[in-house]
């Protein structure tokens, strides 16, 4: 029943546990704000709605009521900051990528994305190198960064299931990494209107297990011409 | 070299009218002519705005099926009355550029900042009368360069309101050419009127306050619209600068914005936002402060914290300078930056928790009256609460990552700019409208808008919290492309058949305005027993205002103080009698 | 209008008002305006300090195409106007006429002249090949002196206005409001001017 959940879909990357946990914080956190305020509200509605014979509590204000709900409110959305700086960080800081991410190049445009793996030998720029069009290929429990090169306008790197999206921009060459968890199939779409074809700009990614992975790897072969 | 004013006997001004037509209605120097101006002209561009959101609903409900009417539409729009993508994509531009440009913008500071400023503050008109006539001859032609992109060859702008490059710096990038450049020279022209209008009110703000009436016996509708003049004022220029950039990479060859040559798309962005947050700060400020004024006049109360509202008004100013890289999160900037814009807008939500807490303390202990008025500004305040809280989210720069460009943030923005603007704009005009037009709305028929209108607007934006949260993106012409978003189709034709109701409900609205105008029950000088200066004049003012300049005594919202008969003391009320000690612990 | 000021003089704040800014309304106005304008000049200029400090490769050397000793005495000149301005405003505060007229011509003059040498040395570089397009160096040279000299060429056009209204005698030692409001503007023009002078010729 999605149209009334406040539920996230499922993750399926490393840091969408933190990311996710950190969107229930601000959920109960505003949940409750919002039960008072609204319930407050609706309350003094009816409460003091005008009847025959009532008087009003003649009063400026109260400077005690302002310290209390300013420092109230203070305190709260400053305690929501530094539990998200940690994990911004951990997700976009500068020395976030983990050592051990593989490395996958992204040459996007209008309105497709294009995965330069690297090949066999690890290296870019070799002939080994291949080219996929709107098929991303990762092994799970492996950390992945993509390297971003738009040829055009902005676009947006956005796989909704890993909780990961990073704009691609033309003339920049930016660097995004993430870890997926789980096997299975999931969709990139971008993000940031480009064009007419924003909307149909989709990738289809393939999360495989190690073995499934390598036989892919396989499978790909400089010769064969980018699909 | 300044001297202080001694006290002066009230100047005597002559108020001999002998205008011709041309000059009293068309040409019209006076704020009051110039207010009613912008009234239609920007009730008109609301119109037009919202047709252009019940297209794009047609296409998000009903994907690829023909609409309604579309065969109207030519060839470059809908083929087979089908929308076409290229003109969605302008659609989403276009609606977003009329609402926040041409409608909420003028309706809040064109239209009640001239009407209200003088008036409130006991001036007989602005300071400037002349410049502010120009200010509003320039927002007209404006406004046709905007509307006219429609019919030039390419469409209209494509590139969103927000206008990013490169998509808006080069015509291969969207197939538009003159419709984008159109686009930023109406802007400009915009600019230009909205900053020659902030001169104004600051001026008169500051200068033309009649005897008595100190900074602090303001009333917070014309705080509100003096700090946002000083956002126009300072942001506008901004904005100016940027489209004529962008200007210029589209049709002279220059590289600000496209990477050849070594441009930089992210400059455009930072300073669209520099200009764009501020500017939704003047989306939501005047809103804020005629809602303190009709929720303390229905409440038959004070105002709860007056210098705190104050103080409020003044650190969402100032703060909303600091706050525009949270609109860049993603976009490729600096990451330790993203933390400090954290901070920054993090702290912007306690000046607005501030404000919703003193309404609320505002309405505690009154004795209120649910005229239409007091039922849109306290939806105002339920409303912006929502929106407001909605912004907590966005504001964690990790959970931004999910949430950036889906769908909640297209609710966010709506439960600030109608839930919160619009609802304050209604219900401001029907507060308002007996002073300008001399008549009252129908009550009843205002009734029925505000609760249809209050049903509707949440069936529609309401859910799209749940749609971002699933991921769906934005500006997105067919959502069944992806598999993920799929399942959302029920609840995007959900939401689309309640827009389509919510914009059948704004009829009542229109027929309310203009038949009020000539049917509408003769209203008396002070219909709501407030306590502003604009009420001690005939309903409508004369030219002049007043034909003794007023002298103020009292602050704004003395409700309920028992210091005279009626449960009302207006401000340029002369008492004999001290102020009376309050009843509950007060302080000021 | 029908609510001419009563007061002593049109120079000073309104006594009949609640203390403002302690400036009448024209002057404050304008400072306000140049507030304005502040902030336009900031984002031209920003952004192209953000341009160069990212590619500075994209620039010559100062000099190199651009005519520094021509631009210098055109700069000169502007000074020179600012300070006939100040000497018009000087002129009418002592209720001099004919003096306020002559320096008023002469800040018109020096202005259209300003304009007038601009236009010539933008002629110049097209020929030479520095257009707009002409990469960041272009693009950033053109927007910001052409919109100074868009600036200048308003200037020039009220101050024009002004003396003429000052031949038809309408200033007076009591009231020369336009006088000091268009002399304000032009200050800031000027001021602009040295800023952008120096960035964009001599660094």
């Amino acid at each position: 029943m999605s149209w009334i959940s406040w539920m996230l879909p499922p993750g399926a990357s490393t840091f969408a546990g933190d990311i996710d946990r950190i969107y229930y914080v601000i959920l109960v956190i505003t949940g409750i704000a919002f039960v008072v305020v609204e319930v407050g509200l609706v309350w003094f509605l009816i409460k003091y709605r005008a009847r025959p014979g009532r008087t009003v509590i003649y009063t400026h204000g109260n400077n005690t009521a302002e310290v209390i709900w300013t420092s109230i409110t203070a305190v709260t959305v400053v305690i929501l900051g530094l539990m998200s700086a940690g994990i911004w960080n951990r997700i976009k800081g500068r020395d976030s990528v983990p050592a051990n991410a593989m490395a996958i190049r992204v040459n996007v445009k209008q309105f497709e994305w294009n995965f330069v793996y690297p090949g066999p030998d690890g290296r870019f720029d070799t002939p080994d190198d291949f080219t996929r069009r709107n098929q991303l290929h990762l092994p799970v429990n492996q950390a992945v960064v993509v390297e971003l090169m738009s040829e055009d306008v902005i676009h947006s790197f956005n796989i909704p299931a890993f909780r990961i999206k990073q704009d691609a921009v033309p003339g920049m060459h930016i660097r995004a990494w993430f870890q997926p968890t789980v096997t299975g199939e999931y969709e990139l779409g971008c993000a940031e209107l480009c064009g007419l074809g924003h909307y149909r700009m989709r990738a289809v990614v393939t999360v495989h297990s190690l073995e499934e992975y390598q036989r892919w790897l396989g499978e790909q072969s400089p010769t064969v011409a980018s699909k | 070299m300044a001297t202080i004013a001694p006290p002066v006997e009230p100047a005597v001004h002559a108020l001999v009218d002998d205008r011709t037509f041309l000059r009293k209605y068309i040409f019209s120097t006076d704020h009051k002519i110039i207010g009613i101006q912008f009234l239609l002209m920007s009730l008109i561009f609301l119109l037009i705005g919202g047709i252009l959101a019940m297209m794009m609903r047609w296409q998000l409900g009903f994907p690829g099926r023909p609409m309604p009417g579309g065969g109207l539409l030519p060839e470059t729009m809908a083929s087979g009355a089908v929308i076409l993508p290229e003109f969605y994509a302008s659609l989403v531009t276009m609606h977003g550029t009329f609402m926040v440009f041409f409608a909420i913008m003028p309706l809040l500071v064109g239209v009640f900042g001239n009407y209200l400023i003088p008036l409130k503050i006991g001036a007989p008109d602005m300071a400037f009368p002349r410049l502010n006539m120009a200010s509003f001859w320039l927002a007209v032609p404006a406004g046709l360069l905007m509307i006219a992109g429609f019919f030039v060859e390419g469409g209209h702008a494509a590139a969103g309101w927000t206008g990013y490059a490169p998509l808006s710096a080069n015509p291969e990038y969207t197939g538009v050419s003159a419709g984008q450049q159109l686009w930023c020279l109406s802007l400009i022209i915009l600019g230009l009127s909205s900053i020659l209008g902030a001169v104004n009110y600051i001026s008169t703000v500051i200068n033309l306050r009649a005897p008595g009436m100190t900074w602090f016996r303001m009333p917070l509708s014309i705080w509100s619209l003096f700090i946002t003049a000083i956002l126009v004022l300072l942001a506008m220029p901004i904005l100016s600068g940027a489209l004529i950039m962008l200007l210029f990479d589209q049709s002279l060859g220059t590289h600000f914005f496209l990477p050849a040559d070594g441009g930089q798309p992210i400059l455009w962005q930072h300073l669209f936002w520099f200009f764009g947050h501020p500017e939704v700060y003047i989306l939501i400020l005047p809103a804020m402060g005629m809602v303190s004024d009709i929720i303390s006049n229905g409440a038959r109360k004070p105002i709860f914290g007056y210098h705190s509202m104050v103080f409020a008004i003044m650190s969402i100013g100032f703060l909303g300078w600091v706050v525009w890289g949270h609109h860049m999160f993603q976009s490729g900037m600096n990451p330790t930056l993203g933390t400090t814009f954290m901070v920054s807008t993090m702290l912007i939500s306690v000046p607005s928790a501030i404000k919703v807490f003193n309404w609320l303390g505002t309405l505690w202990g009154g004795s209120i009256k649910f005229t239409v008025p007091m039922l849109h500004a306290c939806a105002f305040v339920a409303m912006f609460v929502i929106g407001g809280l909605s912004g907590v989210f966005m504001a964690s720069p990790p959970l931004d990552m999910y949430i950036h460009d889906t769908y909640f943030i297209v609710a966010h923005l709506h439960y600030v700019l109608f839930g919160g603007s619009l609802f304050a704009i209604f219900g401001a005009i029907t507060f308002w409208y007996p002073k300008m037009f001399g008549r009252m709305m129908s009550p009843r028929l205002g009734k029925l808008h505000f609760f249809l209108t209050f049903v509707f607007y949440n069936l529609v934006f309401f859910p799209m919290h749940q749609l971002g949260l699933q991921g769906h993106m934005r500006r997105i012409y067919d959502p069944s492309t992806y598999e993920f978003m799929k399942p959302l189709a029920g609840l995007n034709r959900f939401i689309t058949i309640s827009a389509f109701l919510l914009f059948a409900s704004q009829l009542l609205f229109l027929v309310n305005f203009i038949g009020s105008w000539f049917r509408g029950r003769k209203a008396e000088p002070n219909p709501w027993d407030d306590t502003g200066l604009e009420w001690t004049t005939p309903s409508p003012p004369p030219h002049g205002n007043w034909a003794v300049t007023p002298r103020v005594y009292h602050p704004p919202y003395e409700f309920g103080s028992g210091r005279t008969a009626e449960d009302f003391l207006p401000q340029d009320r002369k008492l004999d009698t001290p102020p009376a000690p309050a009843r509950a612990p007060a302080s000021r | 209008m029908a609510h001419a000021m009563t007061h002593a003089s049109v120079m000073e704040p309104s006594p009949e008002a609640e203390p403002g800014a302690g400036v009448y309304n024209e002057k404050l106005g304008m400072w306000i305006f140049l507030l304005s304008e502040i902030m336009f000049f900031t984002a031209l200029i920003g952004s192209y300090i953000i341009l160069r400090f990212a590619h500075p490769e994209a620039w010559a050397a100062p000099g190199k195409v651009l005519n520094i000793p021509v631009t210098a005495v055109n700069t000169f000149l502007l000074i020179c106007s600012s300070v006939s301005m100040v000497k018009a405003y000087a002129s009418i505060a002592d209720g001099n006429q004919k003096m306020l007229r002559l320096w008023l011509v002469l800040t018109v003059l020096m202005g259209a002249t300003f304009v007038g040498i601009q236009a010539y040395e933008y002629y110049h570089l097209i020929e030479k090949a520095f257009v707009p397009s002409a990469g960041l160096y272009g693009s950033t040279f053109y927007t910001m002196t052409g919109f100074h000299g868009f600036h200048v060429t308003m200037g020039v056009i009220c101050m024009s206005f002004v003396t003429w209204k000052a031949f038809r005698g309408r200033y007076t030692a009591a009231d020369h409001r336009g006088v000091e409001v268009i002399g304000l503007y032009w200050h800031f023009v000027d001021l602009v001017w040295i800023i952008l002078f120096t960035i964009v010729y001599l660094i």
